[in-house]
């Protein structure tokens, strides 16, 4: 209890007592000028679209593992990890030299918020992936080849049985998704330039010795953060890392 | 459902190409760069001083936060799925470390950075007290182990708590009533069968360790040589401009990727006994 106190706790609580320590006032001023707000919203926005597009193709990617057969399946299903083990700044590295400038495909799309969302993809991917595939290993075959039986086409009885059974999964996978993206700095640091991420802003701010401000930035992500595992625990999934 | 060939073959082809372009091509096109002037050229990027310090700073670092976390998690996931103490300052504690456990999974990496410079460092809550006993935290390397260790905190009671509630407590109970010690109940009972689930969380918090950046990155000088890690390394020659400094910057990355395809390799196995047993 201690050690998390001193690590974690302890910290923590310091971030949200120097941003309130100037009076509610500044932290409000801090918080709306034109610069945070708008890494906020370009924050917000982006993340949202990260983890539709993870949430989608994340179930994609695991209906192929699981449903589908093909030889070096397994070799796969291991690469779905990688981003877990990768250290993030490496995946900024790799990104950019793929679609940066002197790409070898000719695509340059480096320090753009195109490159920004690719970059959050690659490091999301696992979330939904790992979420979704258990639960569609153990879905019961023959409630959907009754339902097939029965004159179901396939889109019926995806969207009436196996989306229902895996929504939970995929909405879990989403929103760590979600909340990866907001906190994610390592890739972005080589790859976003001038795109105003919140995460961004704030370590500049650190940088800049402008603490409070950083400090008030940072309890609004932290806010949306705690929502976010707030609602997880609601879906009733203790397991956040994989 | 019975799904038809074509549309089987397009989902498969999909999922290949979104992989392939988000995941392994642009880790082969980082393999291919830092080999293009030679295997020496690369070679000596690796073993620069800066780059060897870095890469020991990193595995000294990980060799620190790792074990911690490890004791801290095993003793953590013990209280979270044993403790049955009634009492309510117990049971209220328990379900407050539950409820707080995960945080930092969700706390950004550079907001752990600010929240360790506001109490450790020179203006900090307890940083004039450790100055005043001469111990530097902030932009050194200890700030660097506390760090790391905030961020990998949760993987290995995460691990270990579902594992231990799963196996039940029966064996541990019949060994009690055979006359075992708790120490020997410990060790002989509940260290076997969780044995797995901590070295996955190990596996995974060393990973973590190796690759932290963003709460490293604020809370180190950033110093070559002392106060720089092999993420940090990369970033430093990634900001670099000219084209040997980005060659040395593929390199470094290229020995982290290798470190950490060494940890994904064993995670693969890992896993993979996890679930046989």
């Amino acid at each position: 209890m201690l050690y998390l106190s001193l690590i974690a706790l302890i910290p923590l609580a310091a971030v949200a007592v120097n941003a309130f320590s100037g009076g509610l006032g500044t932290f409000w001023t801090s918080v709306t000028n034109s610069l945070a707000l708008q890494a906020l919203e370009v924050t917000l926005v982006i993340s949202l679209i990260v983890a539709v597009i993870s949430a989608v193709m994340g179930t994609v990617v695991a209906w192929v593992l699981v449903r589908d057969r093909f030889p070096g399946q397994r070799f796969v299903n291991s690469l779905i990890d990688l981003p877990f083990a990768l250290p993030t700044i490496v995946a900024g590295v790799t990104l950019l030299v793929l679609y940066g400038p002197g790409s070898p495909v000719g695509i340059n799309i480096a320090f753009t918020r195109t490159i920004v969302v690719v970059a959050l993809l690659f490091v999301t991917l696992p979330f939904v992936v790992r979420s979704v595939q258990p639960v569609l290993l153990e879905l019961d075959h023959e409630v959907e080849e009754a339902a097939a039986s029965l004159g179901a086409s396939n889109a019926i009885t995806f969207r009436r049985l196996v989306f229902p059974a895996l929504r939970p999964a995929i909405l879990s996978g989403a929103a760590l998704s979600f909340a990866r993206s907001v906190g994610e700095i390592g890739t972005l640091l080589i790859i976003a330039g001038k795109v105003q991420i919140a995460s961004l802003v704030i370590y500049a701010d650190i940088e800049g010795d402008a603490t409070h401000s950083a400090a008030a930035l940072s309890v609004v992500l932290l806010l949306f953060s705690l929502v976010i595992l707030y609602a997880l625990r609601r879906f009733g999934r203790t397991r956040i890392a994989h | 459902m019975l799904i038809s060939r074509r549309t089987t073959w397009s989902l498969r082809g999909i999922v290949f190409v979104y992989l392939a372009l988000l995941l392994v091509l642009p880790v082969a096109v980082v393999f291919v760069r830092t080999f293009e002037h030679g295997l020496s050229a690369a070679w000596s990027w690796m073993t620069t001083p800066a780059a060897v310090s870095a890469f020991w700073l990193t595995v000294v670092i990980a060799a620190i936060a790792v074990p911690l976390n490890t004791l801290f998690g095993v003793t953590c996931a013990m209280s979270l799925a044993r403790g049955r103490s009634q009492r309510r300052p117990v049971r209220w504690l328990r379900g407050f470390i539950d409820g707080v456990i995960d945080l930092p999974f969700a706390v950004s990496p550079v907001i752990v950075g600010l929240a360790l410079i506001l109490v450790y460092g020179q203006s900090g809550w307890f940083g004039s007290w450790f100055t005043g006993h001469g111990i530097q935290i902030i932009y050194a390397p200890a700030g660097m182990v506390i760090a790391t260790i905030f961020v990998s905190l949760p993987f290995v009671v995460r691990e270990v708590t579902p594992v231990l509630v799963e196996v039940g407590d029966e064996q541990e109970q019949a060994a009690a009533t055979l006359g075992a010690s708790g120490w020997q109940t410990f060790w002989r009972i509940t260290i076997p069968s969780i044995s797995w689930g901590v070295a996955y969380g190990v596996v995974l918090s060393t990973a973590r360790a190796l690759g932290e950046i963003g709460a490293v990155l604020v809370v180190s000088s950033n110093v070559a040589g002392s106060t720089q890690t092999l993420p940090l390394l990369v970033y430093a020659r990634e900001q670099d401009f000219g084209t040997s400094a980005t060659t040395g910057a593929y390199a470094a990355s290229t020995e982290l990727a290798v470190l950490s395809l060494a940890v994904l390799l064993l995670m693969t196995l890992l896993g993979r006994r996890r679930q046989a047993v």
